[in-house]
């Protein structure tokens, strides 16, 4: 699968590449007569047999109910499920596997914080501040908060490059900042944000830090220690894991304080009609049967991402982008949107007088499966002054020939506008 | 794999470049606005209907992927002058031939509209070809609401 890359310089993709493609049921297919060119892992990454197995063998060998049964089956439910916690721990450098709390998505983590102790901590006149680079999921739980509250949403401008402005943090982070709440890597044009900066100016005035990770997490080791962070939060489903299952890691000391968000089973510890008391950090903030063999699904993932090491995956992905970004400019009428300083995994792009829709329908016909659309960052779009882009997103199993393949479809997505 | 230009006919390629009745319309007396959240199509569809019921102008102003702006065009084109119990009956033989699960209906009576039968073999372009009737028929009603495609 190797190829000269246009700079001229050789390109090995690491040794095990077709191993790692192999383990991807859904990569082995065609689609409209020919091999499917899978370009769309930031919407959702594929998963590997062992993910998809860890799933299956939960609902074949011992499905039954977590944290509740004396029964065999149900132990090993629980321990599967608790056992996950660690390992999720592990990979963000966590010091507490207690702070690990499940939930369905990114999405559900972030309001969970904004829920709880978004609305004790912002009141009138308090800000929130996030970036004009966030997924709809970073920008429509705070501004519900604030509507609620009173409160002022305020915004980290972006320049035309696509990354953030931050020399003018002091006038943005003042002492009515109670949150700020950043994406570590924008899924619409691939910016890997300066969060570590973004982070130490919020903790100097006590601000409480949020960071959406969705689009980081299989790409970049991500460690709370080092970020310095409150909470993270990201998806099952973007990390090679099963779809509805998420985490919100978060200090250990502060989900202590914070009051549960749904209330039910599972999260209390004692409950009478005059009285609940809640269970403990992480458990208070899992009312309900959890997502079992989501979680279980999550752990496999989690051996997934180690065992192919973080090293191969952020030295293929570089080299995959880099050679991506050579392609695409050659391409004439080609403008790619966005040119950040630090580039992940993601390429955004329009053509001249080319719907991205219409170039999506194209695309797809030559079965290479890419976004078109806004991708759920609307105020972002409007900076760029674009209504949509077509997006290239790349994960640990694609190969240097499915790059040819894009840069081909988009010729002939270019001929049927001639 | 579909021949794509069996979608993207010469008519379609055409009107989408040089769309046709596009821009306000002075003396509209009904109107309405689409909007497809999904790709962000906007349309708005401007009409001036007489008293004996026929649409003697009609404009239409918005952004969107050459499906729906050729749809938007050639629909002005092919309804002025014509009764508005028509329009409603072009535009359920219409929704037939480029959404119906059924039998393929030949697009016979629609004229310049049969070049959209393509678009049934594309599932998720079927609202793009659509958002602009549905908003027509929103201003026929004189609802105020934007019509939404989801």
């Amino acid at each position: 699968m190797s190829r000269r890359s246009p700079t001229g310089e050789s390109r090995v993709p690491f040794a095990d590449l077709a191993e790692v493609r192999s383990q991807f049921p859904c990569l082995q297919q065609q689609i409209h007569g020919k091999q499917l060119i899978y370009l769309d892992s930031a919407a959702t990454s594929q998963k590997p047999s062992q993910v998809i197995e860890a799933v299956d063998s939960y609902y074949r060998e011992y499905c039954s109910n977590v944290h509740r049964g004396v029964h065999t089956l149900s132990e090993r439910a629980t321990s599967r499920y608790e056992g996950v916690r660690p390992k999720v721990a592990v990979l963000i450098n966590a010091p507490d596997p207690h702070s690990v709390i499940f939930t369905r998505s990114t999405t559900e983590g972030i309001n969970l914080v904004a829920r709880t102790i978004g609305r004790s901590r912002v009141g009138e006149g308090d800000e929130v501040l996030i970036s004009a680079m966030e997924h709809h999921a970073n920008i429509v739980p705070w501004q519900m908060l604030c509507e609620e509250q009173g409160a002022i949403l305020r915004v980290i401008p972006c320049d035309e490059n696509g990354d953030l402005i931050l020399n003018d943090l002091e006038s943005l982070i003042t002492d009515r900042t109670k949150v700020v709440s950043v994406g570590y890597v924008s899924n619409a044009v691939g910016t890997r944000h300066d969060v570590k900066k973004i982070i130490s100016a919020a903790r100097t005035i006590g601000a409480i830090t949020v960071i959406d990770a969705a689009q980081a997490i299989s790409h970049i080791p991500v460690d709370v220690e080092d970020l310095g962070c409150d909470f993270l939060a990201f998806s099952g489903h973007k990390m090679y894991g099963p779809t509805g299952i998420g985490v919100l890691w978060g200090r250990k000391e502060l989900l202590d304080q914070m009051s549960p968000w749904q209330g039910g089973g599972d999260m209390i510890r004692t409950v009478s009609f005059e009285r609940t008391t809640y269970a403990d950090t992480p458990w208070k903030f899992e009312a309900g049967t959890p997502n079992i063999a989501g979680v279980i699904g999550l752990g496999a993932a989690v051996d997934f991402l180690n065992d192919v090491g973080f090293e191969t995956i952020q030295e293929h992905e570089i080299h995959l982008v880099a050679e991506a970004m050579a392609r695409l400019d050659q391409v004439e009428g080609l403008s790619i949107i966005g040119r950040p300083s630090h580039r992940i995994s993601v390429i955004s792009f329009i053509l001249d007088g080319i719907h991205p829709h219409d170039a999506g329908t194209i695309i797809d016909q030559h079965s290479v499966a890419i976004r078109a659309g806004h991708h759920c960052a609307m105020p972002l779009m409007k900076h760029f002054g674009v209504p949509a882009t077509i997006r290239a997103s790349f994960a640990v199993y694609n190969t240097h020939d499915e790059i040819e393949a894009l840069t081909s479809a988009i010729e002939s997505v270019k001929a049927v506008f001639r | 794999m579909n021949d794509i230009r069996e979608l993207y006919q010469d008519m379609i390629l055409d009107h989408s470049r040089s769309p046709r009745n596009y821009g306000p319309l002075d003396r509209e007396n009904h109107s309405a606005q689409g909007h497809n959240p999904l790709c962000g199509d906007d349309v708005s569809i401007h009409i001036y209907r007489n008293s004996a019921g026929i649409i003697e102008e009609i404009t239409f102003e918005g952004s969107g992927c050459a499906i729906s702006t050729a749809s938007a065009s050639i629909l002005t084109g092919v309804l002025k002058g014509r009764l508005e119990e028509d329009v409603r009956l072009i535009f359920s033989s219409f929704r037939k031939m480029v959404a119906d699960d059924g039998e393929v209906p030949s697009g016979e009576g629609l004229g310049k509209l049969a070049v959209f039968s393509g678009v049934r073999q594309y599932p998720a372009r079927i609202k793009c070809a659509t958002l602009c009737w549905h908003t027509l028929i929103q201003a026929l009603d004189g609802k105020m609401e934007e019509v939404s495609t989801e």
